[in-house]
């Protein structure tokens, strides 16, 4: 392998981890604070890049007014799966809630089919995004440089805000104690709300990213990227925002150079077998936290 | 004096078997009332019941004259009731003056009075400001949670078994600074199992028995009652 190329294969390996961190966030996100793997997270992704074709196919509206509008529908979306299926048992078993998502997933799934065909459908392609651009060697198209930078800059704000608002600091006290948070005067639901409105739209942003240097998209197009930042969540301990964002690279990284390597069959075997060897080796994942109360 | 909190003919069951049945208190402005009991007496049930966390299935819960039975915990706060929870419960992934911080989390105006008045009260905290809660001993982190709960400006402060497993010295600073806290003209209404402390202290004492009131009196009356020392202050005649 040529200098070049290694460089190549990074930069895409960083791209498409870049959006499987952007889309790992929002399972880890909704786990830190309901104990919930969201399921569905894949499959709203999907639906997203549905709202985009509609936006920019069926009513023709340029790109920048679309990308308002895919953001702003997978937000209702989400914040609506949240109402209608996982609200009504927050006081249920957890078993109960993560059934009930893996329900949603497969409604969703259906419903898409139901609404758009199992046919693929052509992705619209966004003019500034696909351009080529080289340098030092490497040709690449901008979506993929600008990918990870846009990761980068959005985990960054993320992170400031769990860490220094209020809105944050409520996140983190409801994430360890619902009954306490309450009796602080915070609302709970509208904290879970919040949650989701951050995971939904970094999601809409990674199908944006994930889709735009891919031909077309179907039903089940959510699935297997979700499955595999489910995983990547799970890779860096889940919960934790740097965690999932270091898995989401690691995942991208190794696929892509597994791919290079000439084994493409293989590259989604070895992200389950990542799957299994940390769960085998550490169950908390990288950044995963041991759960040691002082009593 | 007038009652600032009057609680009457309050139910709770969980799952049809029925916690408290029936129970009436008064809670006068400016007094330390305390609801003593055995575990399961319905204790605990009773304040969840007036911080809005547990639905009775009937009661009237008064708050200067108002029915607050049927809000949320968040506006029963801001009308200035708080509870310190049993067990402390303090935010452990947050620091120190999060967890102030987050006591006051309605309120909108300048923390910084409320902030040196809580430091005045525990100079600990004050050094361990950016320390996680996580990592205080018990003692400190009781100090944390009732320093949090006043946090809200609250014109009523309930605690839930304050002085569980403390060490005594660190349970009579507790005492005390219950007492200081009233003295500021906050009512206390205070649930203990250790209650020859608690009697001790309190202006007026109801006895809580498997979720009846008992025995009501001020704190001297069952301090000096027999059965009362048989029963909760271990005293034989």
């Amino acid at each position: 392998m040529t200098t070049n190329a290694f460089l190549q294969y990074c930069l895409t390996g960083i791209s498409i981890g870049g959006i499987y961190a952007l889309i790992a966030i929002g399972y880890t996100m909704v786990y830190g604070i309901l104990r919930l793997i969201n399921f569905a997270h894949g499959d709203i992704f999907m639906m997203a890049a549905y709202f985009m074709i509609f936006s920019m196919v069926n009513f023709t509206l340029p790109w920048y007014v679309s990308i308002v509008i895919v953001i702003g529908a997978t937000i209702i979306l989400g914040v609506v799966i949240e109402k209608l299926a996982y609200k009504p048992l927050r006081s249920a078993p957890r078993m109960s809630i993560m059934i009930s998502a893996i329900g949603v997933s497969y409604f969703l799934q259906n419903v898409a089919t139901y609404l758009f065909s199992a046919l693929p459908k052509p992705y619209p392609a966004i003019g500034f995004l696909t351009k080529i651009i080289s340098f030092g060697g490497i040709s690449t198209s901008v979506v993929t440089f600008i990918t990870p930078i846009l990761t980068l800059g959005f985990v960054f704000i993320l992170i400031q805000l769990i860490n220094h608002t209020k809105i944050g600091m409520a996140m983190r006290a409801v994430s360890k104690d619902f009954e306490t948070s309450q009796l602080m005067g915070i609302k709970i639901n509208r904290v879970i709300s919040f949650t989701f409105v951050i995971g939904c739209f970094l999601a809409a942003i990674g199908s944006i990213l994930y889709f735009t240097p891919r031909p077309s998209v179907y039903p089940l197009a959510g699935s297997l990227p979700g499955l595999k930042c489910f995983i990547a969540a799970v890779f860096g301990g889940i919960g934790s925002v740097p965690g999932a964002v270091l898995g989401g690279f690691i995942i991208g990284l190794s696929e892509t150079f597994i791919k290079a390597a000439g084994y493409s069959e293989f590259s989604d075997v070895f992200t389950f077998i990542l799957l299994i060897v940390i769960l085998l080796i550490k169950p908390t994942g990288l950044f995963g936290e041991k759960i040691t109360e002082k009593v | 004096m007038s009652n600032i909190l009057e609680i009457k003919n309050l139910v709770v069951s969980y799952g049809g078997i029925e916690a408290v049945k029936g129970i009436q208190m008064a809670v006068p402005e400016g007094e330390i009332v305390t609801l003593i009991g055995a575990n399961g007496a319905g204790k605990s049930t009773t304040l969840k019941s007036i911080s809005g966390l547990v639905k009775p299935k009937q009661a009237s819960i008064l708050y200067k004259g108002k029915e607050i039975v049927g809000q949320s915990p968040d506006f029963i706060v801001s009308q200035g009731i708080t509870l310190v929870p049993e067990g402390r419960r303090v935010f452990p992934n947050l620091t120190v003056m999060e967890n102030l911080k987050i006591g006051a989390y309605l309120r909108k105006d300048s923390l910084k009075d409320d902030l040196e008045y809580v430091f005045t009260l525990f100079p600990r905290l004050r050094e361990r400001e950016w320390q996680m809660a996580g990592t205080l001993s018990g003692g400190e982190q009781q100090m944390l949670a009732v320093g949090r709960a006043l946090m809200s400006r609250p014109k009523v402060i309930m605690m839930d078994e304050p002085s569980l497993g403390l060490a005594p010295l660190v349970v009579k600073d507790i005492f005390n600074i219950i007492q200081t806290i009233n003295k500021e003209g906050i009512t206390v209404l205070l649930i203990e199992q250790n209650a020859n402390m608690a009697l001790k202290i309190a202006h007026k004492a109801y006895v809580i028995e498997t979720g009846t009131i008992t025995m009501e009196g001020t704190g001297a009356e069952l301090l000096a009652n027999e059965k009362i020392k048989q029963a909760y202050l271990g005293k034989t005649k």
